[in-house]
Parts: C-alpha cells; structure tokens; sequence
C-alpha cells in the first residue's frame, strides 16, 4: 500500500517534470533565431510560398497556442511531423532509441567493469604505488572530456592501428534480418555472431569514450568508500574468523561501500547519455543524438520537441530505476 | 605449556618508530581469564589485535614471539595464520553497533566461520548458531537469524557476537572492552553472560579492560600495562590485596568505590607517574644499548 502510493507520488513528479521540460523547450527554441520554413524553401521562392508554408505548420499562430495545439496532439500520442522528413516525430524519435540505448547502457556496462576493477585493485593495493598510479590515471581519463576521448580514440584504433569501425552503426553492405531497432540485442537472440561482432566492433569506440570519465568517477569513488569502510569493526571482525583480503573486501565491505556509488552513478549516467549527442555525432553512429543535432541544424522544431521529452523521459526513468536499486541493496531502506 | 604465550613481544609505529609495545610478556593457561588493564594508550588493546593479526596497518611488529597452542603465528605464512587464528581463537569487539555487518542477515554472520574457514555442513552450523543463540539467552533464535541487525538492540547485538565467538569452541577468546559502549544497565548483564559462557565451554579470556571492578569479578590473573610494558603480572586475589608495583597500587587507588560513590576520586600521583615513565625509559635504554 504504502508503496503504491510511493509509486503514484512518482508518477504525479514525473510527470510535472516532463511538461516542465516540455514548456520550457518548447518556447526556447521558438525564441532563438532561425526559421525553419526559410532552411526547407530553395532560392528563389515567393512571399507566398513562405507563408503557405508558415501556416501549413501551424507557425503564424502566436506561441501560446502553438503550444497548446501541440500539447493536445502529444496527449492523443501525436508529437507532430518532422518538418525535414514528413514523418510523424513519433516513429522517427522511437526508431533511433534503441541505438541510443544500446550504445549508452553498453558504456555503463564498460564503465562500471573498468571503474569496479580500478576501485578493488586500489583497495587491494591501498598505500601503495599502484594506487598512487591509479589516482594519477583516474584524474587524467576525468579532466578530459568525453569526444576527446573518441577522438584520442578514433585515432589509436581506427587510424594507427585500424581495429574497430570508427563509423556507423554497422556495416551498410550488411544484410539484416532484424525486425526491431535493437541491433546488438536481436543479433544475439538471433544467434547471429557474426553480425554482433560487426556491431560490437562499430559500437565499442564510442562506448568506451563514453565510458572511460565514468569509469574513472566510479573507480575513484568506491575506492574512496572502499577504503573507509575497511576500517570499519566488522570488516576487522571478519578477519578474526580467517578470512583473507580478497574475501573481506568482495563480501563485507563491498556490499555497504557500494550504495554512494550507485547515486552517483545514477546521475552520472544521465550526463552519459547527454554526451550521445556529441559522440554520436563523432562517430557517425545512427542514434537520436546525431538526429538532435540534425534536427537543431534544420530547425526542425517539431523533431526538437519530441527528442528533448524523450531524453528528459529517459532520465526519469534511469533516476526512478536508481532509487529501486538503492531500496533493494540497503537493507534498512527496504522495511523503512 | 601455557595456551597462550607471548614473549618479548615488541611493536612500533612504522613512520615514527614510536614504541607501541616494549617487550611484552604474557601467558594464559587453558580456561584461565586473564585480564588485561591499564590506561588509554597503555597498550592493552594492541596485545589482542597483535594475537588475532588485526594491528593496524601503520603498526608493524619489530620482536618477540606469540605461540598460541605451542604455534609461533608470527613466523607462519599469512593464510596459514589467518586460517588457525580463525579455528583456535575469537574476538568478542568492543561496539556491538558497528561489529556486525549491516547489510548482511545475522544467521550466516555467525555461521560463516563454520562453514567458510572450518568446513562444516551449512546445516550443522545452522543448528549449532541456534543452540548458542540459545545459550545467550536470545528468544525465538530463528527469527533472529533471519534479521538484519538495524532490528536489533545494542543488547541484543552483542550477546549474538559473544554466541558468535564461542561458535567454533575456540581455546582463546579475547574480549576487547565488550561492556564499554554498552548501557550500565546492559552491562552487568553481558558480563555476567561473558563469564557464564566461559565458564560452559572452558575457554581462555584475555580480557581486555580500565575496569578494575569488572576485573576483580571476571579474572583470575592480570597483568598491568604503562606505556606498552607490563608493570607487573599477578593474580587477582593479590593484587587486590597487595599490589606490588607502585603504578598498580595508584591505579587501585584511583578506582571508584561503589560502595562509597560519593568519595572524591584519588587520581594516580604525578610522583608514581614519573617513576614508571622512568621505568619505560630505563627500558627503552636498555634495548638500544643491548
């Protein structure tokens, strides 16, 4: 019961969120300079084209009822019509999430092996030189940003020594059977190795630049926490009984050093997933990141819209799915 | 042979070589519960941590020997020792808030050692962790077992880590403080429950503790610390009746009555003072000039 009504009150914020981002997009980009109906006519065209055009997509109105026009539309479920495209701003938004997705939890996954491996090699060598080192190395991969790190890494293993695709999202001479969007996913359920490894391959280098600053914030916090929580009486106590390192800090300090960690790491990854944009765009990966910046770049303002909800609907989630996990690790939280 | 005997046992602080521990003497017997007492920082909590090998890391030990059973711990190999300290001996903490581990079921936190370390079968240790519940006097074992520790009170808490301690029958116990962050009124009881599980199973006690009354009640020899040496080594029947060293009759002197609570309390004179540091630097003297 009680949970219930935690999970209505969720809901009501959630929601509250969304129109606020909704709102506050809507109107900025309509405030900005730049015409859209100007980017779609070519040279030459009349008065009266532009404003035929203007009014076919509802911009002479004023702002206000633009934007309640558009509202009644998104909550039939319509988020209108790409004005660059001609197609519903649904199905388009709908058909590039699962590359985001796939790319963004892939990074995760990276992340959190790389920053998990870091945290407990450092514990395991607390005071020593290879955790000074893993400082130094951690301090590096987090002062420089997420598309320098493509780049650094377009040009190690897509130049220098040319391993992974540094472009696309797979291979275009490929044939695929897939019939959803999730490529990575459906490869496998479809047992097609030899497609998931295309994939993999083309996924791996902006996955990892998107990785590697959270990987570093990862490994540099649960070291932290790690480390206190070693010195804490029941970590000792454990060792009375005979166990040895490993075990201690796997077991009894782990479970307890993690929960900070996965705030952070909650927050983190929607900063991840806001840094798509950019790598998408590196690495020519057909995601909604590269669609954004179409979309900006053509003033395809109905695309903007559903785009931005849609990432802003992307952070709630990972936020609502955060604090589950918080409730389902800390056992005080769980009958509290 | 005694069970426990450390000898010549000397510590320090590894960036400052300051002394933690000056050529530390001890024995135990079987089943004797020897108390160890003395001031903040005399020492007496780093013999039990140097037995049990959970000195901090920034203390290093530089001499002597702890045999515990007629094994020297400090020459075997690390798992080697970590493995027998686990089956032969136990620590009852000091804090029974911090000393389990929150985020795991109470059940498995006394069974681990059985199982992990010693090799029984989960569900021998299962009933072994409800037979000492019982001991300890803890209604509905069952139900405890299955409780996270936040569920618990701090009572409750450290009667679970001393069935804990006697789970694997080990021949040493040290008790390191266990009433100190207790209630007074909890307190009498997990003393009383402490001397009464020793006095069931046998087990040796290296009681660990500034209270010379809760000695006088659980001990029946003890050895007196100053600036990690031991001042003198006795028996509880005299040292309170004749303390021999000068430190031990100020320090018996400086403890409360309770039969006389309102007394003024008689602190340990700067003129005894002066003479044991005296004694820890004759001491240190001689260690560096032999």
């Amino acid at each position: 019961m009680q949970l219930f009504r935690a999970f209505l009150l969720r809901l009501f914020t959630t929601a509250i969120t969304l129109s606020g981002v909704a709102v506050i997009v809507f109107f900025v980009i309509r405030v900005v300079p730049g015409n859209p109906i100007a980017m779609m006519l070519p040279p030459g065209a009349t008065e009266a084209d532009v404003a035929r055009l203007t009014a076919r997509y509802g911009f002479d109105k004023s702002i206000p009822e633009q934007f309640l026009i558009w509202l009644q539309g998104v909550v039939q479920g319509d988020f209108g019509t790409s004005i660059t495209s001609n197609q519903p701003v649904l199905g388009l938004v709908l058909g590039r999430l699962p590359a985001t997705l796939e790319l963004s939890i892939m990074a995760l996954v990276i992340a959190v092996f790389i920053g998990g491996f870091i945290a407990l090699t450092g514990t395991r060598n607390r005071g020593t030189s290879v955790e000074a080192a893993i400082d130094v190395g951690n301090g590096m991969a987090l002062s420089v940003p997420d598309f320098l790190w493509g780049l650094v890494l377009i040009l190690l293993f897509g130049v220098l020594w040319p391993v992974f695709h540094i472009s696309g999202r797979v291979t275009p001479s490929l044939d695929l059977p897939f019939t959803t969007n999730f490529y990575l996913f459906e490869s496998v359920l479809r047992l097609r190795f030899d497609l998931w490894a295309d994939i993999v391959s083309h996924m791996f280098m902006p996955a990892l630049a998107l990785a590697i600053p959270l990987a570093a914030i990862i490994g540099q916090l649960l070291k932290q926490s790690l480390k206190e929580t070693m010195h804490l009486d029941y970590v000792t106590l454990a060792r009375t009984k005979g166990y040895g390192e490993n075990h201690v800090i796997l077991r009894e300090a782990l479970p307890n050093a993690i929960l900070p960690t996965l705030t952070l790491v909650g927050v983190q990854f929607t900063f991840l997933i806001g840094g798509t944009v950019i790598i998408e765009r590196l690495f020519s990966y057909e995601g909604l990141g590269n669609m954004a910046i179409d979309a900006v770049i053509n003033r395809d303002l109905p695309l903007i819209q559903g785009i931005v909800i849609l990432f802003a609907a992307i952070f709630t989630a990972v936020n609502l799915i955060v604090d589950l996990s918080y409730a389902f690790l800390n056992p005080r939280l769980r009958h509290g | 042979m005694s069970f426990l005997a450390i000898k010549g046992l000397s510590a320090r602080l590894r960036d400052t070589s300051f002394p933690i521990l000056r050529d530390v003497f001890l024995s135990v017997e079987a089943g004797e519960v020897h108390g160890l007492v003395g001031e903040s920082g005399a020492g007496k909590s780093m013999i039990g941590k140097a037995l049990l090998g959970i000195l901090p890391t920034s203390i290093e030990i530089t001499h002597g020997t702890i045999e515990l059973d007629g094994v020297d711990l400090l020459r075997l190999p690390p798992a080697e020792r970590r493995r027998r300290i686990g089956a032969t001996a136990a620590l009852i903490p000091q804090d029974p808030l911090t000393a389990l581990n929150p985020s795991r079921r109470i059940g498995p936190q006394i069974t681990d050692r059985l199982v992990d370390i010693l090799g029984w079968a989960r569900s021998t240790a299962e009933a072994r962790a409800r037979e000492l519940l019982d001991e300890v006097h803890i209604p509905d074992p069952v139900r405890v077992m299955r409780s996270y520790p936040h569920e618990l009170s701090g009572g409750m808490r450290q009667r679970i880590l001393i069935a804990s301690a006697f789970a694997a029958e080990p021949k040493l116990i040290v008790a390191d403080e266990p009433t100190t962050a207790l209630d007074v009124t909890v307190q009498k009881q997990i003393l009383k429950l402490i001397a009464e599980m020793q006095a069931r199973h046998g087990t040796a006690l290296l009681f660990v503790t500034h209270d010379l009354g809760v000695v006088s009640k659980v001990c029946q020899s003890l050895s007196v610390l100053y600036g990690g040496m031991v001042v003198e080594r006795t028996t509880v029947r005299d040292f309170f009746r004749e303390p021999a060293h000068s430190y031990s009759r100020a320090l018996l002197a400086a403890t409360p009555k309770y039969t006389d609570p309102l007394a003024s309390l008689t602190p340990v004179p700067e003129t005894v003072i002066a003479a044991v540091q005296a004694e820890v630097a004759a001491h240190d003297r001689s260690q560096r000039n032999g």
